[in-house]
C-alpha cells in the first residue's frame, strides 16, 4: 500500500465508486480503465463509466495468511466478482457468514481498507457485501 | 417549508448483548436492561468509521430520493467521532456520492444533534433558493469508557436526510423548526481524549429533560398543535427509558413514540439516534400524517421539528430500504473479547 496523498488521491474516484471506462465502439466496459479497448484497437472510443456496483461472485478464496496490511482482519474472503455490465473486479467481500457461495449476488459497500498510522491518511475503497 | 425529498440509513450488522458487558463488570445485566430499557447494541466492523456510515447513509438516501446527486448543493455531517480532526468527513461523502465539487461542505459537532442541526441549516439554504437540495448526516461509531454506564448503550449508525423545497418530489413537508439552547456541563469530551466525561444523574434533570421539554414547548406554541395533533413523536435516545419518559411528561402516549424507538434494540448511536428514529418513524407514516421530532444535543441544545407526510411517501418507499429491516439484517452477534478488538482498545505494544 502507497503512502503518497498523490497516489491515493489519483485513485479516489475507481476505489470510492468503481469508475472505469468503456469502448463506445463495441460498448466493452473496463476496470480499471484501459487506454487503448481490447477488440477495437486504433478504432477504439473509451469514455468514462461508472459502473454500478452490482455483480455476482465468480470466484472466491478466504485468507488466513494475510499480509501484514490485514493481519488483523484474517481471515477474510476475497472475491473475484463479475459486474453486471460486464468486468471483473478482485476485492474484498464483507458480511459474508458461513453462506458466501460461487454465483451469489453482491453489491458495492463503501468501507476503511486500510489505515497508514495514528498519524497518516485513511484510505477509504469500495468492497463488497452480500444483497 | 423545505421538506424531505428522501432519506437512508446505515447500522452495522455487529451486536453485542447487555449480557456480555454487565458479565465483564459483575453488575446484574437484568436490572440494566430494565433500568436502561435496551437489549443490546450495534458495533461497527473494524472497517467502518463514521464518515463509511454516514457514505452507506447517504447513497442510500439519495436511491430514495430518486434526484441525480449533482442537484445536491449542500452536505453537512454532525458527528463526535469524526475519523480526522482536521479534514473533514463531509467531503468524503461528497465525493462518494459523486456529488461534484460544487458542493457547499462542513462537518457539524453538537454532541448527538449536529445531524438535526445540518437538517436546519439545509432547511435555510433550500428556502432561501441558494440550494436545489441540501443533505444533512449524523453518524457516529460512538465512545464510552469500558466499565461506564456509557459502554451499554454507546453504538455505531447513522442516518441521511435530503432536504429540497420542490412539492413533487417532497416525502414529507417540514411545517416548523425551533432550537432550545444554554451553556449545560452535562457531557463532554476535550480534545485528545478518547472517551466523553458525563456528570451523572446531572445529564437527566438540567440536560436532556429541561432541553427537549423547552425546545418542545416551543413548537407546540409557534404552531398551535399539541401532542394529540400528532401521529407520531421522536426523540433524542440516549438508552431506551428518557424517551419514553419525556414523551409522558409532554403529553404523548407510548403509542406515539414506538415506531421511533430504536435505542432498545441497536443502543445510542450519538448523532444518528433522533435521526433514525425519524427514518423509522417515516418507514411507517401515511399521507397527511405529522410527526414531531426533538432532538438532544448535551452541552447542550434541542431541535424540535413539526413534520407533515405528503402523498409521495408511498411511492418513493419502493426505493428505499427499511430501518427494522435493515436492523435484522445479517445480524451478528460478538462476544465482549471481539468488542474490544473492534474497537481498537487491545493494545498489543
Amino acid at each position: 500500500m502507497e503512502r503518497s496523498s498523490a497516489s491515493l488521491w489519483r485513485k479516489i474516484r475507481p476505489r470510492y465508486n468503481l469508475v472505469g471506462n468503456e469502448c463506445k465502439n463495441c460498448n466493452t466496459g473496463y476496470f480499471p480503465p484501459r487506454v487503448v479497448c481490447r477488440n477495437c484497437g486504433r478504432k477504439s472510443k473509451m469514455a468514462e463509466k461508472q459502473f454500478s456496483g452490482n455483480g455476482t461472485v465468480y470466484s472466491f478464496t478466504v485468507i488466513r495468511t494475510p499480509p501484514d496490511t490485514f493481519k488483523d482482519e484474517a481471515p477474510y474472503t476475497i472475491g473475484v466478482i463479475k459486474l453486471d455490465e460486464g468486468p471483473m473486479v478482485e476485492g474484498h467481500v464483507i458480511d459474508t457468514g458461513a453462506k458466501l457461495r460461487i454465483g451469489a449476488k453482491v453489491k458495492m459497500a463503501f468501507r476503511k481498507m486500510y489505515v497508514e498510522d495514528d498519524e497518516g491518511l485513511i484510505h477509504y475503497h469500495f468492497k463488497f457485501e452480500p444483497l | 417549508m423545505a421538506g424531505i425529498v428522501g432519506y437512508g440509513v446505515h447500522v452495522p450488522i455487529y451486536r453485542i448483548r447487555i449480557e456480555d458487558i454487565a458479565r465483564v463488570w459483575n453488575e446484574d445485566a437484568e436490572s440494566i436492561k430494565k433500568g436502561l430499557n435496551i437489549r443490546e447494541k450495534s458495533v461497527p466492523s473494524t472497517d467502518e468509521d463514521a464518515a463509511t456510515i454516514a457514505v452507506e447513509a447517504a447513497r442510500r438516501a439519495v436511491k430514495h430520493a430518486g434526484i441525480d446527486a449533482h442537484s445536491i448543493g449542500a452536505v453537512y455531517v454532525g458527528s463526535e467521532s469524526h475519523p480526522y480532526a482536521v479534514k473533514p468527513t463531509a467531503a468524503v461523502v461528497v465525493q462518494a456520492i459523486e456529488a461534484g465539487n460544487d458542493v457547499m461542505a462542513a462537518d457539524l459537532e453538537f454532541a448527538c444533534k449536529a445531524g438535526t442541526a445540518g437538517m436546519q441549516m439545509a432547511m435555510g439554504l433550500v428556502d432561501s433558493g441558494m440550494i436545489r437540495y441540501g443533505m444533512a448526516i449524523g453518524s457516529d461509531t460512538s465512545q464510552g469508557r469500558p466499565g461506564d454506564a456509557l459502554e451499554y448503550t454507546a453504538s455505531a449508525g447513522g442516518a441521511a436526510f435530503i432536504i429540497g423545497r420542490e412539492k413533487k418530489d417532497m416525502i414529507a413537508d417540514i411545517l416548523k423548526t425551533v432550537s432550545f439552547t444554554s451553556d449545560t456541563p452535562d457531557f463532554w469530551r476535550r480534545e485528545g481524549a478518547v472517551f466523553p466525561s458525563h456528570a451523572g444523574r446531572f445529564t437527566g434533570e438540567p440536560g436532556y429533560f429541561r432541553h427537549i421539554m423547552n425546545a418542545t414547548k416551543m413548537l407546540f406554541e409557534e404552531t398551535g398543535f399539541k401532542a394529540s395533533d400528532f401521529d407520531y413523536a421522536v426523540f433524542h435516545q440516549p438508552n431506551g427509558k428518557f424517551p419514553v419518559n419525556v414523551a409522558a411528561r409532554l403529553g404523548f402516549t407510548e403509542k406515539q413514540i414506538e415506531k421511533g424507538l430504536i435505542t432498545p434494540v441497536i443502543g445510542n448511536t450519538y448523532s444518528g439516534s433522533s435521526m433514525i428514529g425519524l427514518a423509522a418513524t417515516l418507514d411507517a407514516a401515511k399521507p397527511g400524517q405529522r410527526i414531531m421530532m426533538t432532538s438532544f444535543g448535551s452541552g447542550a441544545g434541542s431541535d424540535s421539528f413539526a413534520i407533515e407526510v405528503t402523498d409521495n411517501i408511498a411511492s418513493k418507499r419502493r426505493n428505499s430500504v427499511l430501518v427494522r429491516q435493515l436492523i435484522e439484517k445479517n445480524k451478528t452477534y460478538i462476544d465482549y473479547s471481539i468488542y474490544l478488538k473492534n474497537r481498537g482498545s487491545i493494545k498489543k505494544r
